[in-house]
């Protein structure tokens, strides 16, 4: 792309707010009650990060990776991809993520999650917020409950509680782990301020 | 003031207005002919940037066929697309089909790849559910050395009529200056409003100098220009050339300049499509009125 640096974020915005809420919307509608499951799901990873049992650690990871898997294909290659064609990219960077979280997170025998002894730092306050407080946020911001964005099912939230799961633990490939949930939660949030305006 | 709001509060007002501008009233919509065949097409097309990127929600491709039926009905006739409008394409398509518009569509779309364009070109005329398009493009000047032959090629075997380049937003003019001097093609597409007006330098000039026809993107700036008028009145002497909203306002200042074409909004709204398209008919300013139109423009 020539030029390249007189293009702002808002030049590759291809569509309205109005056309991704409604995709949002329908998707949701496709899914439910799935979102229980994905809240349910994300308090019971909440609950495993505290836990100081090095099997939580790998099912927190098999969980994660669950979500990444879903999410891209889901959302990101089934839906998004029908009005932004960089989601086809987007869904492949989730796969990579699930792959990632598999291979260090599960099957790495020195490597494996180990999560802290049950402290509430920084990492988990990430992990509420994904879970918890994001759903909530736009519900407050006065989007209808049919466009909640939930764990495992919506990517912001997922990657905002990946991250916050991943770091809260402090572990050795925590760090690797957690580049591709936070490039993922900067590009959804870029996306949605400028949706917002 | 809502645009159709303030299009009802001033219809009574033009009605009363005295014949002063240049021209009497034409009954039915402005056309211009495409230099390199004599062809007329419609002042006012249909941009589908952003507006028609409604993915697979039929109550929203439902909207969009009704703006092409009420453009149609309006006597227009190019829709511009391209690959990069994400489902864009397939959405006109649809339209075309609900609509049975295959016949009465001057077909713009754009190739827009770095790599073999024949594959992407293919798959569009597939989303469009066209036999062949009018008019190709290469979408901001991408690998034009690849894709201006590949298109020319397809002209000179009758599968495509007319073969164009585009940029937008003031961006690689010189690239397209030299293009328009050496290169064998029919349109250019750049962006052109009340207050991007770059290309009157030398651009415009150039189109006419080699007979090319010109696609004038962006007249609202995506709808920021329109935003921004909004907060002022239009200006009573708009009503010299039958004007009766800022998107007429603007949309006749684009479409009188001698070089352009073909102005191409985008809309997904029925209500702005029927007021756009208003614009085509009626008296147009001739070079003095555009002068004030601009320098209105400019001091709000």
């Amino acid at each position: 792309m020539s030029e390249w640096w007189t293009y702002r974020p808002s030049d590759f915005m291809m569509f309205s707010p109005r056309a991704y809420w409604r995709l949002v919307e329908q998707y949701n509608g496709d899914l439910w009650p799935a979102q229980l499951v994905g809240v349910a799901a994300g308090l019971v990873l909440l609950w495993l990060a505290a836990v100081p049992r090095s099997v939580a650690s790998r099912i927190v990871a098999a969980s994660l990776a669950l979500a990444w898997l879903w999410v891209g294909w889901a959302f990101h290659w089934q839906r998004y991809a029908t009005i932004n064609w960089a989601a086809e990219y987007f869904a492949v960077v989730f796969w990579v993520q699930a792959m990632l979280l598999v291979i260090l997170g599960v099957f790495q025998r020195d490597g494996q999650l180990q999560p802290s002894a049950g402290v509430p730092n920084l990492g988990w306050t990430l992990a509420v917020c994904g879970v918890v407080l994001y759903p909530l946020a736009g519900l407050a911001a006065g989007r209808p409950w049919s466009q909640a964005e939930v764990f495992g099912v919506m990517p912001e939230p997922t990657a905002l509680a990946s991250l916050g799961l991943l770091l809260s633990g402090g572990q050795p490939y925590a760090k690797a782990l957690s580049i591709l949930p936070a490039l993922s939660f900067l590009v959804g949030m870029t996306t949605l301020w400028i949706l917002s305006g | 003031m809502k645009r159709r709001t303030l299009l009802l509060h001033l219809l009574p007002a033009l009605a009363t207005v005295d014949a002063v501008a240049q021209s009497p009233a034409p009954a039915r919509p402005a056309a211009k002919p495409i230099p390199s065949s004599g062809e007329e097409i419609p002042v006012l097309g249909l941009g589908s940037w952003i507006t028609f990127n409604v993915g697979n929600d039929p109550p929203a491709r439902e909207r969009c066929a009704e703006v092409m039926r009420h453009f149609f009905s309006a006597g227009g006739r190019l829709i511009d697309s391209s690959p990069m409008y994400g489902s864009s394409q397939g959405v006109i398509g649809d339209g075309l089909q609900r609509l049975a518009a295959q016949g009465r569509v001057f077909s713009a779309d754009k190739v827009w790849t770095s790599s073999n364009g024949a594959p992407q070109i293919e798959a569009s005329r597939g989303h469009w559910r066209a036999a062949r398009f009018d008019l190709l493009q290469v979408h901001n000047l991408l690998a034009w050395q690849e894709q201006l032959p590949l298109l020319q090629a397809m002209k000179a075997a009758g599968r495509l009529r007319y073969v164009g380049i585009t940029t937008s937003e003031g961006r690689r003019h010189r690239d397209m200056e030299q293009i328009m001097r050496n290169h064998r093609i029919d349109f250019v597409q750049l962006t052109y409003n009340l207050l991007d007006r770059e290309a009157e330098q030398r651009l415009l000039p150039l189109a006419r100098e080699r007979g090319l026809a010109v696609l004038a993107n962006r007249p609202f700036r995506e709808g920021a220009l329109l935003r921004h008028l909004r907060r002022h009145p239009v200006p009573a002497w708009a009503a010299e050339i039958d004007c009766a909203s800022w998107p007429q306002f603007a949309l006749k200042f684009i479409v009188s300049h001698p070089a352009v074409t073909c102005a191409i909004p985008a809309t997904g709204s029925v209500a702005h499509v029927s007021e756009n398209m208003a614009a085509s008919i009626g008296r147009m300013p001739d070079e003095a009125f555009r002068r004030r139109m601009a320098a209105h423009v400019e001091k709000l």
